[in-house]
């Protein structure tokens, strides 16, 4: 086994995870439960197939499923803040729905029950090992950005104090709903981009393609106690397990369900606060009535 | 009809009201969109589920499922925690379920292996929903995300017990179990040839009255339902909080669980990796719609149900996928509905009550 | 001193006037024609009970809620029913009791923040600590701007709150009940700020119900009783006892004289002093301790007994451990150490349940939140504790409870009579007429009252009070915590004056006045507890 090998595979799968959990952290710290992840990035990666199918252009691809992730991001919203319904649910519902949707769309767009045609990726060159894909490096830098809003700006500030308590916040002028459409908002889009780099690096767009990978990016968002760089090198941790459980394929070393096991798992023991408390921030998932 | 059973009907019915009514709007848009009209696919919907034998019975096989996860997810509301992990549970359930009907000599009578089976099948379900119940009674956490990520474990592990150990060459489902058979419906009412539906489904009914006379005739069900209201309150009143919520989890867990008997032991007779096949997930949606209320959580799957079936019998015309949007449209719907119903009539009530 | 309401008439040259302010939270009325007028560059204290309508009423001068009715002016502009922006801006900075302060975040982000100084387009963590260090340093208070609030004491978490109003420029500060968390040497240095802000040339207005303050402190003080301002006075002319009697209200010799009329119930006043006996008592608490946030000891060593048919009461301002006191008899609050017997079995170690058994009842002080189930119906609450007593192999005995529901509505009054109707739907006094029939409807030996009365109407007070005297006459043992004064003088047959978590004194109701008991309650004169 190749360590460089090793690491551009990782990379490569830890993309829509590092996507998807920055959203996750961003909406969460600003006090919203956000379990509707895999939704956003299965909408993404829709709406970037059609893009990219009907103009050709993967960068209109990018386009259209920042858009696809960006109105199921709001529907969260004005779902969640507007008409304070349970967060869960709704996260739950718009999983849902995304598949339905997708579902139905892809047999009136493309006739089938399965997959859309080929679509045209960004073009890769095997020699450059995926790193001249541009989304690559945009899910890299997630993290540092994020990180950056959160601990830098006056947004990311006003993001903190929401999340911990709202009233305070308000007591201050600030606009707390206001402040919590954007960072779901956000969310959406990073999440859907997860997905527009799933349907551009597998060249179509397969029915629930996610898999189950926005609940992962929960996971990581729980494991990494709600701070956006954590939370990537939880990513980069449960890409790496996966990546090892691919390239040991053939040994049946673990079997292939275990690895599959481990975020989950990990992310149970973190809650249970056998090793360090993970304490989400206080506001989460309580609305004022 | 007293008024406050009345005014405690409209808060419940409203929601799943005006949720209908999106619904059919939206329904009503998808079908357009295929060029098809609302009227007549609708139609061909109704005579697809409730117009025919075999559709009704079709449907009345999807209830049973969902009737026990509605069951299941609403018992754990009802004392204040979400069970999302309905899903596994009744994977669990009806994996167990097949164990037992596996090891068992076909030649043991029905009305002894069907018991032991449906026992296997609660255990199941009871074991992986005492996991968030312990973790939240003891450490406090969430059980919304404990559930979440136990789903994905316990699938994964029975995907691998079959996989690897159980399953019949080329497919992904055990050996046909022969002992603890549970009998179609058509066996007795001819005119539901070919549907699954099956026995069970008096168990759905049984568990359902099972669980409404828990909830409001006992006292472990008035103490439930306290701590769900007012988790103060009911430890004013000596009622050991987190003892309850263990209890609720590890019984919605099992109800969940014997929800698996209606694949495993009633249709297919045998243990298929993936046959929940997202009734745990819908299962919230009916709990939702159903108000939490047995005789709302089988009515909700009833509709649910119909939903499903309705959507192959429309095949034709409109894809079916357009009831798995529809599906997602009502629970939002539903979701959005519920504070704003509950306040709009707190707020029309004031005046009589000084 | 009379029980009617002045009228306030608008001073001239006031920096804040509000003049008949009402206020209602459907069917409770906060404020009342209330009024208040404060003169610039004072120390106004704004003193009554609690639920007398202080915070509500400055809560409406700060923004965060609109009157009903009235007028309220600052600086000589109408200013009624705006928003805390506008007020902010217009100067008036409101320190809350529960502080508004992100924990998570440092000194200096909470006190920026919705007005944080950008570099760049980024928030200027530099900027915002060189500000609040020289804010610091300008006013006295004493703050470090780069540690998180969580790290943070309570007397410094309190600076900060100030600290925010004035950086956004606040020239009348309004501080509720801004002692009620801190320590003597903290009041101190609070005192010390608090003049000095004022001789800057700012305005503070202070909610409190302690007396102490009052006198130290302020240049006027505004009374307040259920709603209305009761009185205005300058408090270099003044004395706590006046204070007092224009707090507490309702004239204790009315009390009395209605009690005497029901007849076979003792009148007030009766010497009935038991001296604790070891072998009769039927509550017995010894050396008990209960520690609250911060590991203070709220309950603080409290040893006392209470005889079958005997009511002691505790009086004191609230916040003086009788809250937790009663949640620990109660078993719904661990203690450290100490000793807790009923009729001589030791409860201690007992669960809620089994001090129920032991023959404990419960009248807690907040019925919505432990008293009340409120979306159960009036038959349903009435099980509350008592549900294994009304069932049958784990079944409820639906006839048992409804003729319990029956009886209950009638012997106790309560209306309207119908047992299926939620609880929600009744008004405050029926609510804790379901509360009181359920505790005292069943056998007890001890009887937990903690404000009986609180947020009930006139009537249903003396039908409450009226009961309490029977349960006394029937031989039970009652401990009764009230805030209302005269409430307990007018059943109790001893008080006990609870200050700082412990008893201050406790004395046979004969020698109990106010002016003698609002000594103890504040803290002027203290006796070793009986």
């Amino acid at each position: 086994m190749n360590p460089f090998s090793f690491l551009t595979q990782m990379l490569r799968i830890a993309v829509p995870y590092l996507f998807a959990a920055g959203g996750g952290v961003i909406a969460e710290r600003s006090g919203i439960i956000s379990l509707g992840l895999e939704g956003f990035m299965l909408t993404g990666a829709f709406t970037a197939t059609l893009g990219a199918h009907y103009s050709g252009s993967p960068w209109i691809g990018v386009l259209t499923g920042i858009l696809g992730g960006l109105l199921f991001g709001l529907i969260h919203a004005i779902a969640t803040i507007r008409y304070r319904a349970d967060q869960v649910v709704v996260g739950i519902a718009l999983n849902l729905l995304a598949v339905g949707t997708t579902r139905f769309f892809l047999k009136l767009a493309f006739a089938s029950s399965s997959n859309s045609p080929r679509i045209n990726g960004f073009a890769v060159n095997s020699a450059a090992y995926g790193f001249d894909n541009p989304l690559l490096w945009m899910g890299l830098l997630t993290a540092p950005v994020l990180a950056f809003l959160l601990y830098r700006t006056r947004y990311g500030l006003r993001v903190r104090a929401v999340g911990e308590h709202p009233e305070a916040a308000e007591s201050v002028g600030i606009k707390v709903a206001r402040v919590r459409y954007v960072a779901v908002a956000l969310s959406g889009i990073l999440a859907g981009l997860g997905g527009v780099y799933l349907a551009l690096d597998q060249h179509q767009f397969t029915d629930q393609m996610t898999a189950g990978r926005g609940f992962i990016a929960v996971a990581a968002v729980i494991f990494g106690r709600w701070d956006p760089v954590r939370a990537a090198l939880a990513c980069l941790l449960f890409a790496a397990a996966e990546t090892l459980q691919i390239q040991l394929q053939g040994n049946h070393v673990v079997a292939s369900q275990f690895i599959e096991m481990i975020p989950y798992l990990l992310t149970i023991i973190a809650l249970a606060g056998v090793v360090g408390r993970a304490v989400p921030p206080a506001a989460l998932g309580k609305m004022e009535r | 009809m007293t008024s406050e059973f009345r005014e405690k009907l409209e808060e419940a019915l409203f929601p799943p009201f005006v949720a209908l009514l999106v619904a059919l709007i939206c329904g009503d848009l998808l079908i357009m969109s295929y060029g098809q009209s609302p009227s007549s696919v609708y139609r061909l919907l109704i005579e697809g589920t409730w117009g025919n034998a075999y559709g009704f019975g079709q449907v009345l096989y999807k209830t049973t499922t969902l009737a026990f996860t509605g069951l299941a997810v609403s018992l754990g509301i009802r004392a204040g925690l979400f069970n999302v992990g309905a899903e596994s549970q009744l994977a669990a359930g009806g994996f167990l379920a097949a164990l037992v009907g596996l090891a068992l000599s076909p030649a043991i009578p029905g009305f002894v292996a069907i018991p032991l089976c449906m026992i296997a099948a609660a255990a199941g379900g009871a074991v992986v929903g005492a996991i968030p119940g312990y973790l939240r009674v003891r450490f406090g956490a969430h059980e919304v995300i404990v559930t979440i990520m136990l789903n994905f474990v316990v699938l994964a592990l029975l995907n691998w017990f079959i996989a690897n150990h159980l399953h019949v060459p080329e497919t992904l489902h055990t050996p046909e179990i022969r002992a603890g058979v549970v009998p179609r419906l058509s066996q007795y009412i001819p005119a539901f040839h070919g549907s699954a539906a099956n026995l069970t489904i008096i168990l759905a009914l049984i568990v359902a009255a099972l669980v409404w006379f828990g909830l409001f005739r006992t006292r472990r069900g008035y103490e439930l339902r306290a701590v769900g209201l007012q988790p103060d309150a009911a430890e004013y009143g000596g009622v050991n909080v987190g003892g309850i919520w263990f209890r609720a989890l590890t019984t919605s867990g099992a109800i969940a669980g014997l929800g698996g008997i209606n694949y495993v032991l009633g249709y297919k007779h045998y243990y298929e990796d993936g046959f929940a096949g997202g009734s745990g997930f819908l299962g919230i949606a009916v709990a939702l719609v159903g108000r939490n209320h047995p005789v709302g959580v089988i009515l909700a799957a009833l509709f649910f149900a119909t939903l499903s079936q309705g959507g192959l019998a429309i095949h034709a015309f409109v894809p079916k996928q357009m009831v798995e949007v529809l599906q997602g449209v009502v629970i939002l719907a539903v979701a959005m509905s519920v504070p704003e119903v509950r306040q709009a009539l707190r707020l029309a009530r004031k005046p009589a009550k000084a | 001193m009379t029980a009617s309401p002045q009228q306030q008439t608008a001073q001239p040259g006031a920096i804040i006037s509000m003049q008949r302010i009402d206020k209602s939270f459907g069917p409770v009325q906060a404020n009342r024609d209330a009024s208040l007028q404060v003169m610039p560059g004072e120390i106004h204290a704004l003193v009554g009970e609690n639920g007398a309508g202080k915070s509500t009423l400055m809560r409406i001068l700060g923004g965060l809620m609109k009157p009903d009715g009235g007028m309220v002016e600052v600086n000589g502009r109408d200013v009624t029913g705006w928003s805390t922006n506008e007020a902010i801006d217009a100067g008036i900075g409101v320190v809350h009791q529960h502080f508004m302060l992100v924990p998570t975040l440092t000194v200096a982000e909470n006190i920026v923040l919705g007005h944080e100084p950008l570099k760049n387009g980024m928030f200027d963590a530099a900027r915002a600590i060189a500000d609040v260090t020289a804010l610091s340093s300008e006013t006295g208070l004493a703050v470090s701007p780069a540690r998180k609030i969580s790290e943070l004491s309570v007397g410094e978490a309190q600076r900060v709150e100030i600290l925010k109003t004035l950086f956004r420029g606040a020239k009348i500060l309004v501080l509720d009940e801004p002692t009620a968390v801190l320590s003597p040497p903290e009041v101190k240095e609070l005192w010390t700020v608090l003049r000095r802000l004022r001789d800057a040339g700012g305005t503070i207005v202070l909610i409190t119900h302690r007396l102490d303050e009052v006198m130290d402190l302020s240049d006027t003080i505004t009374v307040m009783r259920a709603g209305r301002t009761i009185e205005r006075l300058k408090t270099s002319a003044t004395n706590p006892a006046e204070i007092a009697r224009a707090m507490v209200g309702r004239d204790v010799a009315l009390m009395s004289r209605e009690a005497a009329a029901f007849g076979e119930v003792p009148a007030v006043g009766a010497d009935r002093v038991y001296p604790p006996n070891d072998f009769s008592a039927a509550l017995e608490v010894t050396d008990l301790v209960v520690t609250g946030a911060r590991n203070t000891r709220v309950v603080d060593g409290v040893t006392f007994a209470i005889q079958p048919g005997e009511i002691l009461g505790i009086a004191g301002v609230e916040g003086n451990g009788q809250t937790e006191l009663i949640e620990a008899i109660a078993g719904l609050r661990k203690s450290v150490t100490g000793n807790i017997r009923i009729a001589g079995h030791d409860i201690t170690d007992a669960d809620v349940a089994e001090r129920r058994e032991a023959g404990l009842s419960h009248i807690p002080e907040d019925r919505h939140r432990r008293g009340l189930i409120l979306d159960y119906s009036i038959a349903d609450n009435l099980l509350l504790g008592l549900q294994s007593e009304f069932s049958r192999k784990g079944v409820l005995d639906a006839d048992r409870i409804a003729d319990n529901a029956q009886t209950m509505i009638e012997s106790f009054d309560i209306r309207p009579p119908s047992p299926e109707l939620p609880a929600r739907a009744l008004s405050g006094g029926n609510q804790q007429k379901v509360v009181i029939a359920r505790e005292m409807g069943q056998d007890f030996t001890v009887l937990l009252a903690s404000q009986p009365t609180r947020g009930v109407d006139v009537g249903a007070i003396e039908f409450i009070h009226d009961r309490l005297r029977a349960a006394r006459a029937a031989n039970k043992a009652i401990l009764l915590v009230s805030a209302e004064l005269n409430e307990v003088l007018a059943l109790a047959d001893r008080v006990a004056v609870m200050y700082r978590g412990r008893f201050a004194v406790v004395m046979p109701a004969s020698e109990a006045t106010e002016d003698v008991l609002g000594e103890y309650m504040i803290g002027t004169r203290k006796v070793s507890a009986a």
